[in-house]
Order: C-alpha cells, then sequence, then structure tokens
C-alpha cells in the first residue's frame, strides 16, 4: 500500500487513474468516479491534478478488503476513449503480448 | 521415488488448513494487505502484474505421475490451463484466485506436494541435478542429501527469518547440472581417500543486481557433518549478514566484504563452537532416508536392441536421440529430456494436456516417474531403449520432441513484463522471436551448444548472466531496451558473460543475436569449438564490432 509520506509526494502530469488488482482474484481492477471497482478501464474515474489524484488515491486505498496495491497510472485520452499510458499498463489492461499456448 | 513419512504428510495438511483461515480472514476484512502478505508468501502466493502467482515446491525435481496429473489438473481447474516450469525446480501458476487457493493447496496436499518455503526470506527448495540416481559415473544420489537439508531446514525456525532468501543446490556428478555456482551454498558430492561420501562446499554465489560466482571455503566435509556444517554457515550469516538493506541481505555479499578467507574462518569457529557432534548425522539417519527412496525393477536389457538398430534409419528420429536421449546408469535405458521450447511458444510452459499425457507416457515408459531440470524442461529418467522409437512418436504428437536440447532455441526466460510486476521490459516474446529465427533444426546442430538466457530485470530469475548469450530487460525513457552480454556460463566452469556495448531496443534484439551467431560462425576455428569458449580465446572484441558496426 502507499504509505501516506509517498501519497503527498505524487505529482502527476497527464490525465491518470488509480489502479490495484481485486483481493479475492487478483483480476486488474480501476477505481470508478463511484467510489467502487470496476474491471473496465473505461469506467475509471479520471484525474487531471496532483490533488486529485492523491484523494482518489487515498480513498481507493482505504479499500484494502476490495483491492490491494493501489497506485495511479498514467491514461491517454484519444477522442473520448481511454487508453492505457504506458507498455506495462498496455498489458495488465489487455493481457499477455504473447500467445498463450505454443504456437 | 520417495515416500514422505506421516510426519510431513501432517505438517502439510496442518499448513492448508491455517492457510484456509487465513485467506479467510484476509478476504472478511480481518486481515488487511500488510498482515496477510507475509502469510500468503510463506505458502508461494504472489501478487503479478493480472493475478495471483502461485509457486509450488517439486523437491530434488522429481515429480511422480500421479503428482503431475494432479498438477494437470490445478492448471484445468483453477488456472488457465497450463503451468510453467522454472529454474529452480518449481511450477508456477499464472491466474489463481485466491479465494480458491486453499481448495488447491488441499488438492496438492493429497498427492503431498505444497509451498512452502517457495517464497519469503527462508531456505527454499533445495534442488538438485535431474538426473540424480541414474546419471552414470554419478558418486550417488544427491537427492538423499537434498532431502535431509530439506527435513532439518523445513519451518525450522533459524532458517525461517533469514536476513534473505537462502538457496541451495546439490549435485554429485562431474558435469554440473544444477548450477550450484549461483547458489548461496553449492555442494558437490565427492569421496574421499577411504571411500567415504564427503562434500565440496561452495558460497556465496547468486545473481541479480549483484552477481557473484560461489568460492569453494571446504574443499571436504564429511557427509555425516553436513548439517552442523550448514548450520556453521547460517550462523555466521544470521550473525552478520546485512538486515538493514535489501540489497545487501544475500550472503553473496557478506562473503564479498568479509573476504573469503574470512568468511570460512568464521566458519570454522563456529563449527569448533558448535562442537562437531551437535547435528552429526548418524549412520543410521542417512539410512533410512536412503531407504525412502525407490528405484525401479530394471530389466536386463541389450545396451543395443533391434528396434534401436531399426529406428536408425528415420533420420528425424536420429535427430531427436542424439540430442535428446542420454546415457543411464543401467545398461539398456536411457535418460530423455523433453523439450518445453517448441519453435514460437513460452519456454517452460506446459499445458494440462500435456501434462496429463506426459504422466501416462511416464506409466507406460518410464517407471511412472518425471524429473524436473532447471533448464525448464522435464525428463523421463527410466527409458529402456526399446521403447525410444514409441516414445519419440508420441512425444512429437505431442509437440515435446523438439530436438533442440541445448540448443540455441532452448532458450531459458522469465515471466518478464508480460506477467512480472518487478519487470522492465518483456522477456517471452524475444524468446519466442529467437526460436522463430534459428527454427531450421540443421542451422541449430550446426551453431551447436548455445545457451540463451533472458530476465526482464535485473534480478536475474532467467539467469541472464551465465547465459552463453545474455539478454537483460532495461527502460530507457519508458522504452523497452536489451543490454547483452556474451561468454557466461553456469556450468562447472561458470562465469559471468561480458557486456558487448550499449543497449538495443526491443525490435533489435534478435537481429543482434542472429549476428553474433554469425560472427561466431566466422571466427570459430573449427565446428567443434563452443560459442563459449570462441568467446573466450577472442575476447568481446570481434563480436562487438560486428554487432555495432552496422548501428
Ligand atoms: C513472476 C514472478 C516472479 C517474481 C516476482 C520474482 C522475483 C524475484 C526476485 C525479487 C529475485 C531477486 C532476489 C534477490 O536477489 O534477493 C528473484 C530471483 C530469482 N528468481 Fe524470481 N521471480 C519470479 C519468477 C521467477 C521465475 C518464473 C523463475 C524461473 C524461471 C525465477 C527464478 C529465480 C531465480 C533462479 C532467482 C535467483 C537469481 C539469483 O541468484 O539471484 N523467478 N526472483
Ligand atoms: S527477472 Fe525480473 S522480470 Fe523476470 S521474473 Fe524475475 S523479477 Fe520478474
Amino acid at each position: 500500500m502507499t504509505s501516506p509520506l509517498e501519497q503527498k509526494k505524487i505529482r502527476i502530469t497527464g490525465p491518470s487513474v488509480v489502479t490495484a488488482n481485486r483481493t479475492w482474484d487478483g483480476a486488474v481492477v480501476y477505481r470508478t468516479a463511484q467510489q467502487g471497482w470496476s474491471t473496465a478501464l473505461s469506467d475509471a474515474a479520471i484525474v487531471s491534478t496532483s490533488d486529485d489524484a492523491r484523494a482518489l488515491l487515498a480513498e481507493s486505498a482505504a479499500d484494502d478488503v476490495g483491492a490491494v496495491g493501489a497506485y495511479i497510472a498514467p491514461v491517454e485520452l484519444k477522442g473520448g476513449v481511454v487508453k492505457p499510458g504506458n507498455l506495462r499498463e498496455h498489458i495488465r489492461s489487455k493481457g499477455l503480448t504473447i500467445d498463450l499456448l505454443p504456437a | 521415488m520417495y515416500a514422505y513419512d506421516e510426519l510431513d504428510r501432517t505438517l502439510i495438511n496442518e499448513r492448508v488448513s491455517e492457510f484456509r483461515d487465513q485467506v479467510k480472514r484476509r478476504l472478511s476484512g480481518e486481515l488487511t494487505e500488510d498482515e496477510f502478505k507475509m502469510l500468503r508468501l510463506q505458502n508461494g502466493v504472489y501478487l503479478q502484474l493480472h493475478a495471483y502467482m502461485f509457486r509450488v515446491a517439486i523437491p530434488y525435481g522429481t515429480l511422480s505421475s500421479k503428482q503431475l496429473r494432479r498438477l494437470a489438473h490445478i492448471a484445468r481447474r483453477y488456472d488457465r490451463g497450463y503451468g510453467h516450469f522454472t529454474t529452480r525446480q518449481n511450477i508456477q501458476f499464472n491466474w489463481i484466485k485466491l479465494a480458491e487457493l486453499p481448495d488447491a493447496l488441499a488438492e496438492l496436499a493429497e498427492v503431498g506436494i505444497h509451498a512452502m518455503q517457495t517464497s519469503g526470506n527462508n531456505m527454499r527448495n533445495v534442488t538438485s541435478d535431474q538426473w540424480a540416481g541414474v546419471a552414470p559415473g554419478e558418486v550417488e544420489d544427491p537427492r538423499i542429501w537434498s532431502e535431509i537439508l530439506r527435513q532439518h531446514t523445513t519451518l525450522h525456525p533459524e532458517f525461517s527469518f533469514l536476513p534473505r532468501k537462502f538457496k541451495i543446490a546439490i549435485t554429485a556428478s562431474e558435469h554440473d547440472r544444477a548450477a550450484i555456482k549461483i547458489h548461496d551454498i553449492g555442494l558437490r558430492l565427492h569421496k574421499n581417500a577411504d571411500g567415504e561420501t564427503s562434500f565440496e562446499v561452495l558460497v556465496g554465489g547468486g545473481l541479480g543486481r549483484t552477481p557473484f560466482i560461489a568460492k569453494t571455503i571446504k574443499p571436504f566435509v564429511h557427509g555425516r557433518d553436513i548439517l552442523n556444517y550448514v548450520e556453521a554457515i547460517l550462523r555466521v550469516y544470521n550473525q552478520y549478514g546485512r538486515r538493514d538493506n535489501i540489497y545487501k541481505a544475500r550472503i553473496k555479499i557478506l562473503v564479498h566484504e568479509l573476504g573469503i578467507e574470512k568468511f570460512a574462518r568464521e566458519v570454522d569457529e563456529e563449527w569448533r563452537q558448535m562442537g562437531h557432534s551437535a547435528l552429526t548425522l548418524d549412520h543410521s539417519v542417512i539410512e533410512e532416508v536412503r531407504s525412502r527412496f525407490s528405484y525401479p525393477a530394471y530389466e536386463k536389457l541389450p545396451h543395443m536392441p533391434d528396434e534401436l538398430k531399426q529406428a536408425a534409419h528415420d533420420p528425424l528420429f536420429e535427430r531427436w536421440r542424439k540430442n535428446s536421449v542420454a546415457p543411464h546408469k543401467v545398461q539398456g535405458y536411457s535418460i530423455v529430456t523433453l523439450s518445453l521450447k517448441p519453435v514460437g511458444g513460452p519456454p517452460g510452459d506446459a499445458t494440462a494436456d500435456q501434462m496429463d499425457a506426459i504422466a501416462d507416457l511416464a506409466d507406460k515408459y518410464s517407471f511412472g516417474e518425471i524429473r524436473v531440470g532447471h533448464e525448464q524442461n522435464l525428463a523421463l529418467p527410466h527409458v529402456a531403449k526399446r521403447d525410444l522409437p514409441q516414445l519419440w512418436k508420441a512425444l512429437d504428437r505431442l509437440g515435446l520432441a523438439t530436438p533442440n536440447v541445448n540448443l540455441v532455441t532452448d532458450i531459458i526466460a522469465c515471466p518478464g513484463l508480460d506477467y512480472c510486476s518487478l519487470a522492465n521490459a518483456r522477456s517471452i516474446p524475444i524468446a519466442q522471436e529467437l526460436t522463430r529465427r534459428f527454427a531450421n533444426h540443421d542451422t541449430a546442430d550446426m551453431i551447436g551448444r548455445l545457451h540463451i538466457n533472458i530476465s526482464g530485470c535485473i534480478n536475474a530469475c532467467g539467469h541472464h548472466h551465465v547465459g552463453h548469450i545474455g539478454i537483460l530487460g532495461v527502460e530507457k525513457n519508458g522504452e523497452e531496451f536489451y543490454q547483452i552480454t556474451i561468454g557466461g556460463r553456469a556450468d562447472e566452469n561458470a562465469q559471468m558473460g561480458a557486456l558487448i556495448g550499449p543497449a538495443v531496443p526491443y525490435a533489435e534484439v534478435a537481429d543482434v543475436v542472429e549476428d553474433i551467431v554469425e560472427a561466431y560462425l566466422a571466427l570459430r576455428d573449427r565446428p567443434e569449438e563452443l560459442f563459449v569458449d570462441t568467446v573466450k580465446r577472442l575476447g568481446v572484441e570481434p563480436f562487438k564490432e560486428r554487432v555495432y558496426a552496422t548501428r
């Protein structure tokens, strides 16, 4: 969990979301504006200031039973569509970049 | 095979109910993640990018067909139908749900499998040669000693809260298949002048951020004294080990900082103070453990059966036999390696269907026994030579007869950024691309023995430092880059590879490896000179020139 001290230092440079892993099954989830979790990035609450990001993270991290390891992740907004902001988040959101089974 | 006693079974079952209760309390919110984390790590449960990852121990790499079928069942019922064999004789499941983990553990416990000490700062699975007990010329079966150490260290308080994780590997053969020189403690069995079993003890090996090759601290420790001596090492480590800094906590750092001579003196002093007898093993204790390992009732078979002579006319069979079949200590039998490195496949993965089929083949052709090696391949340890042609056909249908063992496409790779939350870069797709580039088996044969190892970050789970060609994922401005080393090796002549130059982007890695291999083919002085030997003879320069001349 992100400690309060670390949370204070958080600065974001563009649109961001809060993501974590759902506690009971580990699935990737995003914090929604309704204070819940969703597996769809399109449901995520999007923040664009550091203050909002800190607030969203604090609220998310408090729900330790729902999801674990909450952190802020960058996203890209293209024509109203939310996309993961880096490769790691792309993989978390879209799944493996490889074929599961031997070709 | 090894038969567990009642004590082990009780212990395993107790652990399952304890964990069931812990998971229940976690899911109800009674335990926070901070409180739960240590408990889940003690049961092999990590949190990865997309899910929990569950690591199960396969002590000294020996599995029964019944156990392998159960692993297949776990993959099918609780995961996505496959598992990943690791470089430390474990299997990992990538998609297990926390809520279902206690059931999965309980089902594994029924066949004597557990996940104790597969993570956390304790004594990890004591690994051994995957050919233990069947390799010709072996001093004796090293698994007996792995088992003695396993029993002594499992849940032992002194080994449960170490400054950092601790790994031991044991070999009893001239050729080291257990990579003992990159372990915290490496043990090499040999006989002393009186024909008694003794150990050469190496200490302080390990990869990761600060890689070291283990050094010998005692050439001869009598078998009966081995627990005393390991205990003495652990006490010195517990006393001086750096608990304040995770990056300096491994024993390799302590050995490096104290110097091997001083470290050895400290251990000797500790050993002396303990009194040589505290943990001295009675002959009867050793024999008791030995008696729990059973060996098949081998038949008396000819060295060269007719079936094998006939099959030798089939060049595809012959290619596979020469590549994947090794001599056995008993005449008429062989050790067969099953490649989990199909062209285009993720290294070390096996599907549930493949596991079931391998279990059936083990029953039919290998006295129900399967082995797991550190190269992320499996082996059938007791195959009658007359059965080789039939076995080959069956394996080929299952995609398990790729004749690439120890060749350029037999790649060791960690899960990397496709699964791992610590990764900088992907490993598996790099491995897959390389297997496609070198898919032609004639080319791979012509290149000869060449080990490629890939890690997605400096933790070095893919052993990149000791790859003949090592590939390490790093991050540069949010992009995946890879540092490439050459000349490393993990065997009895273990050494670290040397960096050939600046890191290259994802899209260029396979080209660079092809350049390196082409340079080698042009530079080797004869076809038998292995890649590592050419690098040793000529150094990094000619390879570097070739790779960077056009970049
Ligand atoms: C995907 C989950 C994994 C995680 C989070 C993970 C994490 C780590 C970390 C943090 C270390 C460094 C520890 C240290 O130096 O103190 C390490 C070392 C190691 N890992 Fe993993 N690992 C994972 C998977 C694997 C797999 C799949 C393999 C085998 C293919 C593996 C084999 C190893 C080995 C052999 C080492 C020891 C390297 C050394 O000597 O320092 N790990 N792992
Ligand atoms: S080397 Fe790094 S990326 Fe690969 S599995 Fe280990 S921790 Fe993960």
